[in-house]
């Protein structure tokens, strides 16, 4: 395990300077510049500008300097906002993010397993076909549909949750669900069908001949199984709830990595735009590899190599 | 005082960590899932603790701002706090936006109009300094330095040598036009006579800022922890792209005036997003950023709906450079075959004016130009002197703007009217706003959509940026006849002079040269319930004075 992480892990360091270095090269290619607006700025202002931000180096410098400050931790200062540090940026909002993400995962799991468990149970009867067609529903509606539509449901005809914004535990829900809701559809699907292929197998006949009830064969046997489509889901699934945030952070006007993760690059602020393109590779990454090691823990016949 | 606030985020972060980890540790996903629903439970039980807190008297919708430093401010959204929590040496009145006393008790102006002597009044820092002349001269200093890389350092390029210390080639600030005569005598020598200079000190780059902080914190001075400020409010809380919490500075020399005691700037760049939380009550005050286009119509006559001219024009920049346009007659044709009203009343919709001029009406001193608009005969009579009668033989055109979907529309209307009336195809182009604003600059386009905000309320904000060469002209026009006008108006003493040739330059602009096509003036939209507010009413530049803004009484 301890052979495998380190391999594992040795192996992203190359993966990672290659992101930063062709993140680093595709920003520049974009036309424009952090400080480009309507307002063109008188050329002395703007020589002072370049310089305190080092854009007047040539790029190769500029890639050595951001690379080095890398190794040191520091990921710049954000060229748009001012007296901010991209790593300041990224502490109050990445937390804002994973909170709604976890929100959103914990729905998905919450309701995508006991459905999908109750459709592979029931097979081809209607509880079946009704938890199925719920399934099909949450993943064809996209989250701006869905969002605006639980918006005018919950706030502004049963007035029972806030509009938007972040701090309380209400306004949590909404966007929780909104970012949930395909998530819940497809481990549903994935429940049910490792769940139909699990119960016919020799074990659980086996365990429902030893006597034991309906509910403990399904939740102590055929579950931890079943699961394992789930779990290997679940790694693509956190990174694009985290990722596909934008659209959901935006709708409820939340405070979260998603903004700045669009923003960044439209507004050319080259540091803030490859934080963010750092921090989501670098998730991505690790949640690749706690699901290979999570896959070994459930089932034993998994090796890690 | 209000109770120390609890960082949440720390909080969150803390109880997430330990409990994702000991989920792995568990044997059955029976208990895994337990375990998540419990954590989560936790989670959402602390943060909603930890924001518990005072609600505030009056919350507004604001952008993110870039800063809120002085010194390096770019925006409006920036502005709007630094002039909430600093006061400079006047300030605009809100009603009538005319600059009046702040930090200034009075001043004298020299009979050339180049000398300028203020007269501090007694206040104080938030940290209980004095506030002097001294933190004037170095706010300013420091505006201009060129290692502070300030966007608005040209603000103060009429300063006694300030152009040559701000590009480096003098860097003893001694020699800047910046004189303390004492802790309460404030002296600027200027290079020419600015007519608008007291209203320049009312603009947020000009505000002071404590030396000491500045130098100790370096960037991070402008933290709710470090900032000390000697405006009407204090800063007491900011999380990015959250909330800007301000409070009531009791400290303030005029403190009895400001009635709100707890405000919040709270950002969002999402429209629909904006007009829902203010439609929830989550907000009190809204701008255009707030007011989709789409419900518009709905909204026109509601009371809370208000309108005032803005110091804003919507027009299309023609590329003198490139034939066919560079044949002023195909200019002037275009001009004359488009009806502004058709945008004003089908596609904007909020009461926006179509535009007979560059600069918006409402400047005191100066007589507006008015342009004779819509002329369909006149426009096909140009086109054919030009030598495309009935659009024969007229190349294909592009007419470039910024991707958005009201941007889209008035060039589609446009698009329409130019082919009705002229006989002319033009093919629209829209494209990514950085990328657009290259092409602009490099002169790739024919025609081009562009929107100017006057930066203080004075004509020369609308045409010293149709200097040769000026980056901000963006369409090949170079005059010498032009720039000469301009220095003129610079060095004019007698503002009825000054004010003729100023005009004199926005007729080139508009009429002679046509250069630029005004389509509309924009309108200030605020959103806001009038029977609960009063000090909101909107002004010329959609600026929220939070000292003047009242809870009307009453019940609620």
């Amino acid at each position: 395990m301890i052979r495998f992480l380190v391999r594992r892990l040795a192996s992203t360091v190359p993966l990672v300077l290659g992101i930063v270095v062709v993140s680093f090269l595709f920003m520049r290619l974009a036309p424009g510049g952090p400080f480009d607006d309507e307002r063109t700025l008188d050329p002395t202002i703007r020589a002072n500008l370049d310089a305190r931000y080092g854009l007047d180096k040539p790029l190769s410098t500029q890639l050595g300097m951001y690379v080095k400050g890398l190794f040191r931790g520091d990921l710049g200062p954000s060229f748009k906002y001012t007296g901010w540090t991209v790593r300041e940026i990224i502490a109050q909002a990445l937390p804002v993010s994973l909170t709604i993400g976890l929100v959103a995962l914990s729905f998905a799991l919450l309701v995508g397993i006991p459905l999908g468990t109750l459709g592979a149970l029931r097979h081809n009867q209607w509880p079946d076909y009704g938890a199925m067609s719920v399934a099909l529903v949450g993943i064809c509606v996209p989250n701006f549909i869905l969002g605006p539509l639980l918006i005018i449901v919950f706030v502004f005809w049963l007035g029972w949750l806030p509009v938007g914004g972040f701090g309380s535990p209400a306004q949590l829900l909404l966007p929780g669900i909104t970012l949930g809701a395909v998530r819940a559809a497809y481990i549903a699907r994935l429940m049910r069908a490792g769940m139909l292929d699990v119960v016919h197998q020799d074990y659980i006949r086996t365990a429902r001949a030893k006597g034991l009830s309906e509910r403990v064969v399904v939740a102590k046997h055929a579950l931890r199984t079943a699961i394992l489509p789930v779990v290997s889901y679940l790694g693509p699934a956190v990174a694009s709830i985290l990722v596909g945030s934008v659209v959901v952070e935006k709708v409820f006007s939340i405070p979260g990595m998603g903004t700045f993760f669009v923003n960044s690059a439209l507004n050319r602020d080259y540091t803030l735009a490859m934080g963010t393109v750092l921090l989501y590779s670098g998730l991505l990454i690790t949640l690749n590899i706690l699901v290979d090691v999570l896959y070994s823990v459930l089932d034993p016949r998994v090796e890690l190599q | 005082m209000p109770p120390p606030r609890r960082n949440n985020d720390e909080s969150v972060m803390q109880t997430v960590m330990p409990a994702v980890m000991s989920v792995f540790k568990l044997a059955t996903p029976r208990a895994q899932i337990r375990t998540l629903l419990l954590a989560v439970l936790c989670i959402v039980v602390m943060g909603g603790c930890a924001l518990d807190e005072e609600p505030a008297d009056f919350s507004f919708l604001n952008i993110e701002p870039e800063t809120i430093d002085p010194g390096r401010l770019s925006g409006q959204a920036g502005g709007r706090i630094a002039l909430s929590i600093f006061e400079g040496l006047t300030y605009r009145d809100a009603r009538t936006l005319a600059p009046v006393p702040g930090m200034a008790r009075s001043w004298d102006i020299s009979p050339d109009g180049r000398t300028y002597t203020f007269h501090l009044r007694e206040a104080r820092w938030t940290d209980g300094r004095p506030v002097t002349s001294g933190d004037f001269q170095f706010a300013w200093t420091r505006l201009l330095d060129p290692l502070t890389a300030a966007r608005y350092g040209n603000m103060l390029f009429d300063v006694v040598n300030a152009r040559a210390f701000n590009a480096g080639k003098l860097t003893d600030p001694t020699q800047l036009g910046l004189r303390c005569l004492d802790d309460q005598t404030f002296q600027v020598e200027l290079e020419a006579p600015v007519a608008y200079f007291l209203d320049l000190c009312a603009f947020y780059p000009l505000l002071p800022v404590p030396r000491w902080q500045v130098e100790t914190h370096g960037d991070a001075w402008i933290r709710p922890k470090n900032i000390v400020t000697n405006g009407p409010f204090r800063l007491v809380d900011w999380q990015i792209s959250r909330r800007i919490r301000m409070q009531r500075n009791p400290e303030y020399w005029n403190a009895d005036q400001v009635q709100l005691n707890v405000v919040d700037a709270l950002p969002g760049d999402y429209i629909n997003g904006n007009f829902n939380r203010y439609t929830s009550g989550l907000l009190d005050w809204i701008d255009a950023s707030g007011v989709p286009l789409t419900v518009v119509d709905a909204l026109r006559d509601r009371p809370d709906f208000h309108t005032a001219p803005y110091f804003n024009t919507y027009f299309y920049r023609f590329n003198v450079t490139r034939p066919p346009l560079d044949d002023v007659r195909v200019r002037k044709a275009l001009y004359h075959a488009v009806d502004s009203r058709a945008i004003t009343e089908y596609v904007m919709r909020a009461g926006q004016e179509p535009a007979h001029s560059l600069i918006p009406p409402g400047l005191p001193g100066y007589s507006e130009v008015q342009l004779s608009g819509y002329d369909p005969d006149r426009a096909r009579q140009l086109l054919a002197e030009a030598g495309f009668a009935d659009g024969d033989g007229f190349p294909e055109v592009e007419l470039l703007f910024n991707t958005s979907e009201a941007h889209k529309q008035v060039a589609e209307v446009i698009q329409q009217q130019w082919k009705r009336t002229l006989g002319i195809e033009v093919k629209l182009v829209n494209q990514e706003w950085k990328v657009y604003l290259a092409n602009t600059k490099a002169l790739e386009y024919d025609i081009s959509r562009g929107g100017w905000i006057g930066d203080y309320l004075d004509p020369n904000t609308f045409l010293d940026m149709w200097l040769s060469g000026s980056g901000n002209n963006r369409t090949g026009f170079a005059s010498e006849a032009y720039d000469d006008l301009i220095a003129r108006a610079r060095f004019a003493t007698d503002p009825n002079e000054r004010m003729q040739l100023l005009r004199q330059c926005e007729e080139i602009i508009t009429q002679e040269e046509c250069i630029i096509l005004p389509i509309y003036y924009y309108v200030v939209t605020n959103m806001y319930d009038a029977s609960r507010w009063e000090g909101l009413t909107p002004n010329l530049v959609n600026g929220i004075d939070l000292r003047s803004v009242r809870r009307k009484a009453g019940p609620l």
